[in-house]
């Protein structure tokens, strides 16, 4: 394990096996005066799920919202670094986070879908990027998203109810259904299964392991089991820092700092 | 140590008795208000429904020579005298356009004069002992009787209160509110999307925010001065028109729309904003796909409240100039023009009794309609009410 410059660690950065989707560097970022995260580096590989974990209040939710600068919608903030994607600086002047969200879909805490039909849920935002034509190619991609998202067989008879007459889980997996019909690279998911009953989570945590052959996914969870058991890589954030970021198997049984270790075997958080 | 039942009771007895107070208070000032409101609608309906009744008689109408210059020659001079100018009028010019008629006679049923509505209906009226019995005979006989009162609602303003009716001013009226919808609805419905989805949260803004709240209780007449300085003094606006009516009146509409659009786009969670951006949605597909439709119940109820209320307005109306007497209805924006609440309260200044019913039938017209608004307003939030 090695340490930056910012006596950060930056462990697995050049990982062999893995391709980079996002490269972190020295990221820093302010909601008004209070510095919410403090010069982070990390590099997230793709087709991989990394989870990010640690204790409430750690700015995990808050740097996933980096990825597709979800931040710019909060009054007050300030971002410092860089985060780049495919070679770009995601935060620079002429990137436009239309264009982001696209590559980067993202799923929340809350199940959120539209109060539209499911059929519309998911047809939306891809009509809106023209990335289908004529109906058919419409009906296709509903389709093959909900079939994705494991969700067909139980809505096939029903899509044109409304979206939020399913369950919970349901709602959830029509959430990642939308994300997944524009065709992104990179699926952020804030917390996805924190309403979600112990069933309808073991459902998404199948899910995430099935998607992760075709998107890079970055998690947060409160949970840490769900982190040891769908994610590649996690991160511990610790008071806006990254404290230690390995593969999931090294980090829950060897982990290098004391922190980690403390939070990982339950002392805190 | 507790204290038992008897003692917490006994302490609990004196609260009770003040809630019991406190709840008699308030049904009895409900109740109160509520007298109000039946004896207002009694009067209403008892001077008012009257009006929705005229007096009409049955004349022999004989074309002679005469009744080419006057028309009550064509009439017996007893029965003439009780017959509406209104009618008489018509006579010369009918007879003119078709001489065929001269020479010919026919019986039919026309206005009486309101002294002889009002006499019918046992009010005040000027009629003359010997005309008491004419009016008597005629009645007697079947030639004189009260029926459904057509003139009212097919017919604009009149100086004889017989033939007076509302539809120069329900014309006006509509012409009025199309105006005051089209200025004030997409100028309020987009300022409250551009305070409330784009603008940023500083000085500028909360300085906006105060003013249009405060606009929102200014003097209604104030408007009026507004509207006859700036739109018919400095733009030239034809006084009296419905335009410069429906302008004046979507400048008091604006604020209510505003602010009822802002109450309604507050409303809808940010959840749903935050799935939208999150599927790349740019500010305006955020507002215009998900957020307005959301919002819309709530925009049309506010807006349905402001017009009812700029419907009943007169004061800013008054100042420019749409309390006039017009008898015939166009249906032009800018001619001039009245409408309901003018028309009432020029009713209203009129000495003669007749009017007193006119006046109160007006009111039930505007209620109604301002009712039948409300109660869209509220049938359509109902219908739309979501949950999240």
């Amino acid at each position: 394990m090695s340490r930056s410059q910012t006596g950060q660690p930056v462990t697995r950065n050049q990982d062999a096996n893995h391709e980079l989707s996002i490269r972190v560097r020295d990221l820093s970022l302010w909601y008004g005066e209070s510095q919410a995260l403090k010069s982070l580096n990390i590099d997230l590989y793709q087709k991989n799920v990394t989870a990010l974990i640690g204790p409430s209040g750690c700015g995990k939710s808050t740097f996933l919202r980096c990825l597709n600068r979800m931040n710019d919608l909060i009054p007050g903030v300030r971002i410092e670094g860089l985060v780049e994607m495919d070679g770009r600086d995601v935060n620079a002047r002429k990137m436009d986070e239309v264009a982001l969200r696209r590559r980067v879909g993202m799923v929340f805490q809350k199940p959120n879908p539209f109060p539209k039909s499911i059929y519309e849920n998911i047809a939306y935002a891809p009509r809106m990027h023209d990335l289908v034509g004529r109906k058919a190619e419409q009906d296709e991609l509903v389709e093959r998203a909900l079939r994705d998202a494991g969700l067909w067989e139980e809505v096939k008879d029903k899509l044109h109810q409304p979206g939020t007459s399913l369950s919970g889980g349901q709602q959830q997996r029509l959430c990642i259904a939308r994300a997944i019909a524009v065709q992104p690279d990179v699926i952020l998911m804030d917390e996805p299964t924190s309403a979600l009953d112990p069933i309808s989570t073991a459902t998404i945590e199948d899910l995430m392991d099935k998607l992760k052959k075709q998107f890079t996914i970055v998690t947060v969870t409160h949970n840490m089991q769900q982190a040891a058991r769908v994610a590649d890589y996690t991160a511990f954030f610790h008071l806006g820092e990254i404290i230690e970021y390995n593969d999931t198997k090294t980090m829950f049984s060897t982990p290098a700092t004391k922190k980690a270790e403390d939070y990982i075997t339950g002392r805190y958080g | 140590m507790s204290q038992s039942f008897d003692v917490i009771s006994s302490q609990l007895k004196k609260r009770h008795r003040k809630s019991a107070r406190l709840k008699w208070i308030s049904m009895s000032a409900l109740g109160l208000a509520g007298l109000f409101l039946v004896l207002f609608f009694a009067d209403m309906l008892s001077k008012g429904l009257p009006a929705f009744q005229q007096a009409y008689i049955q004349v022999e109408l004989e074309y002679n020579e005469d009744a080419t210059r006057m028309g009550r020659a064509a009439m017996d001079p007893e029965v003439a005298r009780l017959v509406s100018r209104t009618f008489e009028r018509l006579i010369p010019g009918q007879l003119r356009a078709n001489p065929e008629l001269l020479g010919t006679s026919e019986t039919r049923w026309v206005l009486a004069t309101s002294e002889v509505d009002q006499y019918l209906k046992g009010h005040d009226n000027k009629l003359r002992g010997n005309q008491q019995e004419v009016v008597d005979e005629l009645i007697e006989a079947g030639r004189l009787e009260l029926r459904f009162n057509t003139t009212f609602f097919t017919r604009g303003d009149s100086k004889m209160a017989e033939s007076a009716g509302i539809l120069s001013a329900a014309v006006g009226t509509v012409l009025t509110m199309l105006v005051t919808l089209a200025i004030s609805f997409p100028i309020g419905v987009m300022t409250a999307v551009y305070l409330e989805e784009f603008a940023p949260d500083n000085r500028f803004t909360q300085l906006i925010e105060i003013n249009i709240n405060n606009l929102a209780a200014i003097p209604s007449i104030l408007f009026g001065l507004l509207g006859l300085a700036i739109f018919i003094s400095f733009f030239g606006v034809p006084r009296s028109s419905p335009l410069v009516g429906g302008m004046t009146l979507a400048l008091m509409t604006l604020p209510v729309i505003i602010i009822a659009t802002r109450t309604a786009l507050r409303s809808v969670p940010d959840s749903i904003r935050h799935a939208a951006f999150g599927v790349g949605c740019s500010r305006w597909q955020v507002v215009r796909d998900h957020v307005l439709p959301l919002a819309m119940p709530g925009i049309m109820t506010g807006s349905i409240i402001g017009l009812a209320q700029a419907m009943g307005e007169t004061a800013p109306l008054i100042i420019v100039g749409m309390v006039a007497f017009i008898p015939d209805v166009s249906a032009s924006f800018t001619q001039a023009a009245t409408v309901l609440p003018a028309q009432i309260f020029t009713w209203a200044g009129e000495p003669e009794r007749a009017f007193v019913e006119k006046t109160a039938g007006g009111i039930l017209v505007l209620l109604s309609i301002l009712i039948f608004l409300n109660a869209t307003a509220v049938i359509l939030r109902k219908k739309f009410e979501r949950r999240w």
